[in-house]
Order: structure tokens, then C-alpha cells, then sequence
């Protein structure tokens, strides 16, 4: 008896032992995929951020080039520079014949003749001398400078050839490849080569389109906040009004962008792809969030604060908005911030409104098409080349990066400037 | 043109609102009593001027392109044209007039893009003038009103009371805007399927429903057997069903530890890391289902022998799976906090440990909480689309292995809609027709899991 008692309070010891592992291994569970999750990401993602350029001696031969004794400046920019590119290239290799030469020209991207030109308009001095000149590599050659391409594939597999790869070789063996930092990555727009593609038009798209849903949602939902907080009569109109807002707070983002393209597209014929109708779109999902969070801090000041304005005789709008209001600020202000994050990470209504168009532009105003960050994600990640997916990986760090400040920023207003009230 | 007139007016509102305040401090020095502090009198002399050119100009934007249309057309009258062909002739025009127009340029063309310029430039002169003389007499009228002293807070106040109310109608607005922009163009693509054949039709392949002319998108015969949603149906619950299976397990034990287990310490870090994972875009998940857990779990098939596609429901669903972690133990952990002390403490004088306590006081209590939990996280599963369209497949297979690949009603619409869209084309209607079956479902799901949270959170308050 006494035995089968102590089995017994063993068991549920041992049954609430179990338990609390459960807990922790759910705990664990889900911070692991976090960490592998972040793991995968910067690793993939790192080496985008550098670029290999080849270092290759140019020969600015003024007649190859088409130009006159003193050239101005038009001259210099309306010269032929593709033929002396294209013969730097083949120089690399005196003995190549034609189709070997086609394919040194192939191991630069195609701004070569665009680099070589730069070269010379900030220094013209160079005609007729001959001076290294750095070029973008192309983007497989970056790839398998990173050890990223596997380089002993059978030669039909590959997009480099083995001719290719000799020449990159002995360019390693003479020091003529190096790695820098990869400033175009942040100032170049999209394109169809990995290795000149940037993030600068979608960047410019996510910020004007975050701004368009700031400039609409913000004082559209503050509104809405302090009437149904502070003046809303109780009654079937206001409760239906709730329902709606916490209705739409849950409805699935695409069904946003089907009213987009319905409504802003279809009716409004507002321009297609732009961030204009990108922004008023998230305006339209973020309005819900923002009112939740704005009227919870309305709530959270205390009554006393309108009781005493209004016993010094202010009114009921004037208690509102000196009073009630600017109390109620810095919990709005990280609710909205923390409402333009998530709109910032949005990307399926967006692409029904066609904000997948290929932009090789910087877009210079919201009316201008454009991509946004996640939707460039979105673009790279289905593209096939091998160079895109460090790329896709290093826009979500960007990405993330820009997530994480917003929220830090939001979390230093909650504390920095909320009251509390005990 | 506009811009300068737009600032034109925003300098008349603050010079009136000077001139109004002024006013009141002239008032004042003849020792009458003022109605309403002076700032008021500014505001209803500003209000007075915002409202009419308001007012103007959204009648401008409504009436002016039909009205111009109109008159536009009117020289093409009795030529015997369709309203398609105006309709195309008004666009070369237009664009003719911008400067863009590309095709052959015909003298009619030419003549009617002149005419619309001068058209707009009447319209825009007169715009102006309209808006200046009315702005002029309201003023006016506003300072006449205040020089005899009369009320200004009251009209002030109710004017920013009906813009607080105005603002409060945008989330009815949106709703409505929802319901509009999809039901016309459900109810035209249910005119050509019938409702039973997408309801109960097994059969998806909607890019056979490619219309060449006009002529062939009016035989219905040709998408018999095309737009049977069933295979989506099936493949949207039945990844959102793979998800829950990841989900709730993890989520729910994760929140019960939370809230009854963890120190305050462990708490203050562990509840915002996991929470990181719901601020993590979606399509960053696409990205991971299909470049890392795809291609992992086609391996791990193979040296297992199965057969695993690339783009396979499990990948799909177990990456969404873990994005919904946070909602769950989030919102459990909330509702377990929140039954009462008293029940956890009549528990452990019985002698209950801590498990059995939450297993047969703390969870019967907050079930009702849970379950509401549990559908939000449905709805977003269902509701999903990033992960769904990067990682899972686009054909729809009819299937329940969860190592083949399926797609979604978020996935096909973005399938279809992506590029350019004809209006009213089958294809493009049946994308509207399920955005509008996905509205539903997640809008029942909600409703019935914001009732029982509320339901929950009134027992206990």
C-alpha cells in the first residue's frame, strides 16, 4: 500500500517532469528555427556584399577611339569606346582567335565600355597611354571567385568555359582580381545580370510607397481613433463600425491587393506599378492596426486628465485634443511605426497591382513604376541565375535590417515618452 | 496649374485665419465680452474658406473627364461608331495630346486633340476662377458673421466632430470597397461557369481558358472542365492543415510554458525572439521553404527512398507552420495569464502538481481562448500567400500526399493576376471569384474567433 502510494507520486512527478520538458523543447524548437533561419540567410547572403573586379591594362589609342587632336569634353563623351574595350579584353590573350576572344569579352558584364569611359572623363590625360582599369567581373566569374560555382562540373554544364576559366587564372596568379566592397549593390537599379543588379530602385519604391500609406493611414486612423474612443455615441452604428476594423485587421493581404486592382486600377485608372498605388493600398491594410493601437493608448490615459480639464471649463474637443491626445502620442506613434513595418514587408498586393514590372530605372517620384524590397526578393529569388540567390539573400538582410531599427524605434518611443500611469 | 492654385488657397486659409483672430482682438478692445477664445474666430473664418474650395475641387475631379469626354466625342456623334471604337479613339487623343501617341496620326485624331487642350484649359481657367470668387464670398460672409460677434466655437467644434466621424467610416469604407471590387466581377465570371461546376469540378486549368478573340470567349463548351475549384480547396486546407499540425503543438506548449513555467527572466527574452519570428516578411519565408527546406527534405526522400518534389505541400506548409508559431503561443500565453490566481490556487491545495493542474483546471479554462487562438491562426494559414506561391506548387493536383506538390487559392490568384489583366476575361474574373470564396471563408473564421475570444475575455473580467 505504502509502496504503490510512493510509485504513484513518482509517476506524477515524473509525469510533470515530462511537461516541463515539452515546454522547453517548444521553446527550444522555435528559437532554433529563428537561429538556422538567420543562419542560412547571412550566410548565403554575405558575399554580396563584395564584387570582383578584373584589373585589366587599357591602351586609350585616340585613333581607335575616333578622336582629334585636343578633344573637349563633348568629344570625350561622344568618342567610340567599345573598340578599345573590346581589345583590352581580347589582349588578354595575344594568341586567342575569334570565338576565344567572344568569350574574354564575356568574363566583363557589359558595362565595360561604360567603366573604361568614366575611366578617362575623370582623368584625359590618358589619351594614348595605357593605364589598369578595373572592370566588373561577370557575374559567374564573381560567383566562382567566391567559391560559390562548383568548378569541376563537366565543362557542357557549366556557363563558364574552361578557356574562361584558364585566363581567370592566371589573372588570379598575377594579383589582377580583387575583391571590394559592393557599392553598387545599393546605387545600381534592377537588371538582368546579377552582377549590375542593386536594390536602389526598389529601395526608392518601399520608401515612397511607405510614405504615401504614412501621409493617408496616420491622420486617417487618428481620427477615427479619438471619434470612436471620445465621442462615439454607444450604439449599433459604432459597434458596427468596431467589427469592421477588427474584421479587416485579420483579412488576408492579397484580398487588399484584389481592391486595388479592382478599385485604384480598374475604376480610378490610377498608373499602373507605381508606389502611389502601392501606398494606398497598405494604407488601406495598415488603418486597422494603427486604430487599434491608437485607441488603446486613448484608453490608457486616465480619466482624471479630462476630468480636471474639463472642470477648468475647456470643452469636450478642447479636453481631446490638448489634453487626451498628446498624452496618448507615443503609444500611437510605435503602433504606427510598427503597422508601416509590417506594410513594409508586404509583397502580394503589391504584385497584383503590378509592382513586378522589371524597373531598370530609379524611380524619382510615387507616380513613377517601381519595385519594392520584398517584391525584388520576390523577382531575383524566381529568377534562374546563380548570382541572384546571394543577392535575394543580402536584400533580405537589408531588408530585416530596416524591420529591426523601425521596431527598436518603436520600443524607444513606448519607453522613452509613455507615462505611466499607476 | 493646379499645384499653384492648391497653394494658392492654402494661403488664403492662414491669411483668414489671421485676419479672423485679429478681428477678435479688435473686438476685444472695445471692451465687448468675445463668444469664444480668438483662435476660435480664426478657425471658422479658415473652416469657411476650406470648405468651398474643397468642395469645388472634388466636383471638378468627379465631372470634369466625363463632361470633357463628352464633348469631345460629341464631333464623332452620327458617324455610326460603337462605344468600344470611342472609347479607343478618346484614349489616341488623349495620348495624342501628352505627346505620347506612337500609331498613324489622322487629321479627325489631330483636330479632337487640339480640341481637348483647349477643352482642358477652359476647364482648368474657369476651375480657378470659380473657386477664388466662391472662396472670396464665404469668406466674406464668415467675417460679417464674426464682426457681429456672434457663436464660433460651437459651428468649429461640430465642423471637426463631422471630420472625426467622417474619418471613423474609412475601415466601413474599405469593407465595402472589399465586397464591391470583388462581387462584379464573381458575378460576372458565375455568368459564363456555372456556381456548381466551380464548387464541385474537379478539374483546374485555367490557362487552357485563353481567349484568342471575342468570338471564342462567348462559347461556354470551351472551359467545361476548367474551372473546378475543388483542387485548390483541397490544397488550400490541406496546407494550412500541415501548418496547424507544426503550429499548434509547438505554439501552444511553447505559450503554456511561458506563462506558468518560465521565470521573469527567461520570459522577458525568450516571448519577443519568438515573436521576431512574426515580424519576419512572408515572402523571406518563400524564399527559405523553397531554397533550403524544399531541396532538404527532396534529399532526405531520396536516401529514404520516397519520391519528394521539390516544391512539395510539406515544405510549404511546415515553413508557414513555423511563421504562425508566434500567434499561437502569443495569444495562449494571453489567455492563460488571465484566468484567475484563485483557480491555480483551490488546484494546488488539493494537492495537484503544476502539470496536472494545467492540464485539468488551467487549459479547460482557457480552451474557449485557445480555439479562438487556433482560427485566427487558420485564417492566416489559409489566407497566406508568399510561402505558398514561392514554395509550393502552381499546377493543382488533386492530392493528399503530402510530398507532392499542391497549390492554393492564394497561389492561383497570383498565378493569374500577375502581368497584365484583361477585365473581363473568364481567367481574370475566376482570380476575383476566389479572392471572393477566400474573403468568406476567412471572414467566417474570424468572426466566429473574435466572438469567442470577447465571449472569454467578458467571463473573467
Amino acid at each position: 500500500m505504502n509502496k504503490s502510494k510512493e510509485q504513484l507520486l513518482n509517476k506524477r512527478y515524473k509525469a510533470e517532469q515530462r511537461f516541463r520538458l515539452y515546454g522547453l523543447s517548444a521553446i527550444f524548437m522555435a528559437l532554433l528555427f529563428l537561429t538556422i533561419f538567420i543562419f542560412k540567410i547571412f550566410s548565403t547572403g554575405y558575399s554580396a556584399f563584395q564584387k570582383t573586379w578584373l584589373i585589366v591594362p587599357v591602351t586609350f589609342d585616340a585613333e581607335l577611339m575616333m578622336l582629334e587632336q585636343n578633344p573637349s569634353n563633348e568629344d570625350l563623351q561622344d568618342a567610340d569606346y567599345y573598340d578599345i574595350a573590346l581589345k583590352s579584353m581580347a589582349d588578354l590573350d595575344p594568341n586567342a582567335n575569334e570565338d576565344q576572344e567572344n568569350e574574354l569579352k564575356r568574363m566583363v558584364s557589359y558595362f565595360f565600355e561604360k567603366e573604361i569611359k568614366n575611366e578617362l572623363l575623370n582623368n584625359p590625360g590618358l589619351i594614348g597611354k595605357t593605364k589598369e582599369v578595373y572592370l566588373t567581373a561577370s557575374d559567374d566569374l564573381d560567383q566562382v571567385f567566391k567559391g560559390n560555382y562548383p568548378r569541376d562540373l563537366p565543362e557542357d554544364q557549366r556557363r563558364v568555359s574552361d578557356y574562361q576559366l584558364k585566363i581567370f587564372d592566371q589573372l588570379v596568379a598575377k594579383g589582377k582580381v580583387e575583391s571590394k566592397f559592393n557599392i553598387s549593390f545599393f546605387t545600381y537599379a534592377d537588371s538582368r545580370e546579377p552582377e549590375l543588379a542593386g536594390i536602389a530602385s526598389s529601395f526608392m519604391g518601399s520608401i515612397f510607397s511607405i510614405l504615401v500609406c504614412l501621409m493617408i493611414a496616420f491622420p486617417v486612423a487618428v481620427l477615427a481613433a479619438i471619434y470612436l474612443e471620445e465621442f462615439a455615441p454607444k450604439n449599433r452604428f459604432t459597434d458596427f463600425i468596431e467589427v469592421n476594423i477588427n474584421n479587416l485587421a485579420a483579412v488576408p493581404s492579397i484580398v487588399f491587393g484584389l481592391l486595388g486592382l479592382g478599385v485604384l486600377l480598374a475604376i480610378f485608372h490610377l498608373p499602373r506599378s507605381t508606389p502611389l498605388v502601392g501606398g494606398i493600398t497598405l494604407s488601406l491594410m495598415t488603418l486597422p492596426t494603427i486604430i487599434i493601437a491608437a485607441r488603446a493608448s486613448l484608453k490608457a490615459v486616465p480619466p482624471s486628465i479630462r476630468e480636471a480639464a474639463l472642470a477648468m471649463g475647456a470643452s469636450r474637443m478642447q479636453t481631446t485634443m490638448h489634453h487626451t491626445v498628446p498624452l496618448s502620442m507615443p503609444g500611437t506613434l510605435s503602433g504606427t511605426i510598427i503597422g508601416l513595418a509590417q506594410a513594409l514587408g508586404e509583397t502580394a498586393p503589391l504584385i497584383l497591382i503590378g509592382m513586378v514590372a522589371f524597373v531598370n530605372t530609379i524611380p524619382g517620384s510615387p507616380m513613377d513604376p517601381a519595385a519594392s524590397l520584398p517584391v525584388q526578393i520576390y523577382i531575383w529569388a524566381e529568377s534562374a541565375e546563380r548570382g541572384f540567390v546571394e543577392k535575394v539573400s543580402a536584400c533580405i538582410m537589408v531588408l530585416l535590417g530596416f524591420l529591426i531599427i523601425m521596431n527598436l524605434f518603436a520600443q524607444i518611443i513606448r519607453h522613452k515618452f509613455e507615462k505611466k500611469w499607476s | 496649374m493646379n499645384s499653384i492654385l492648391f497653394t494658392f488657397i492654402v494661403l488664403l486659409g492662414f491669411t483668414s485665419y489671421y485676419f479672423g483672430r485679429k478681428k477678435a482682438y479688435t473686438i476685444q478692445s472695445t471692451k465687448k465680452r468675445l463668444t469664444a477664445l480668438p483662435q476660435f474666430y480664426g478657425y471658422y473664418l479658415a473652416i469657411w474658406c476650406a470648405i468651398p474650395a474643397f468642395i469645388i475641387f472634388s466636383l471638378w475631379a468627379i465631372f470634369e473627364p466625363t463632361i470633357v469626354k463628352l464633348l469631345v466625342l460629341s464631333d464623332y456623334s452620327n458617324q455610326g461608331y460603337l462605344d468600344d471604337e470611342l472609347n479607343l479613339i478618346y484614349e489616341k487623343t488623349k495620348s495624342l495630346s501628352r505627346g505620347q501617341f506612337t500609331g498613324e496620326i489622322t487629321p479627325f485624331i489631330e483636330a479632337s486633340a487640339e480640341k481637348y487642350l483647349s477643352l482642358r484649359s477652359i476647364a482648368q481657367s474657369s476651375k480657378a476662377v470659380i473657386v477664388l470668387s466662391i472662396i472670396i464670398a464665404s469668406v466674406a460672409y464668415a467675417y460679417k458673421r464674426i464682426s457681429s460677434n456672434s457663436r464660433t466655437r460651437e459651428p468649429v467644434e461640430k465642423f471637426l466632430n463631422a471630420v472625426l466621424f467622417t474619418a471613423s467610416l474609412a475601415a466601413i469604407l474599405t469593407t465595402i470597397g472589399i465586397v464591391f471590387s470583388l462581387i462584379f466581377q464573381t458575378i460576372d465570371f458565375f455568368k459564363v461557369i456555372p456556381l456548381f461546376d466551380f464548387v464541385f469540378g474537379t478539374h483546374w486549368y485555367p490557362a487552357k481558358a485563353f481567349v484568342r478573340d471575342s468570338s471564342e470567349a462567348l462559347d461556354p463548351s470551351m472551359y467545361s472542365d476548367t474551372f473546378g475549384a475543388v483542387p485548390i480547396f483541397a490544397g488550400t486546407f490541406f496546407i494550412a492543415f500541415i501548418a496547424m499540425c507544426v503550429a499548434i503543438p509547438i505554439g501552444l506548449m511553447s505559450g503554456i510554458y511561458l506563462a506558468e513555467y518560465a521565470s521573469s527572466k527567461v520570459r522577458q527574452y525568450a516571448k519577443p525572439l519568438i515573436e521576431i519570428l512574426a515580424g519576419i516578411p512572408t515572402v523571406v519565408y518563400g524564399f527559405f521553404a523553397a531554397l533550403t527546406v524544399g531541396p532538404f527534405l527532396k534529399e532526405l526522400g531520396t536516401s529514404m527512398g520516397l519520391e519528394v518534389s521539390a516544391e512539395s505541400a510539406l515544405a510549404a506548409g511546415g515553413v508557414m507552420g513555423i511563421m504562425i508559431i508566434p500567434f499561437i503561443s502569443s495569444l495562449s500565453d494571453d489567455v492563460i495569464t488571465s484566468v484567475p490566481q484563485s483557480l491555480r490556487d483551490g488546484s494546488y491545495a488539493m494537492g495537484a502538481t503544476k502539470s496536472e493542474t494545467i492540464k485539468r483546471v488551467i487549459f479547460p479554462a482557457a480552451l474557449p481562448g485557445i480555439v479562438g487562438s487556433i482560427l485566427l491562426g487558420v485564417s492566416r494559414a489559409i489566407g497566406e500567400t508568399m510561402i505558398v506561391v514561392m514554395a509550393s506548387g502552381l499546377a493543382a493536383n488533386l492530392t493528399l500526399n503530402p510530398l507532392e506538390s499542391t497549390s492554393t487559392i492564394t497561389a492561383q490568384i497570383v498565378v493569374i493576376l500577375i502581368g497584365d489583366q484583361a477585365f473581363g476575361d473568364p481567367k481574370t474574373q475566376a482570380a476575383f471569384a476566389l479572392g471572393m470564396s477566400l474573403f468568406l471563408v476567412t471572414l467566417c473564421l474570424n468572426i466566429v474567433a473574435l466572438r469567442v475570444v470577447k465571449k472569454y475575455r467578458e467571463k473573467y473580467e
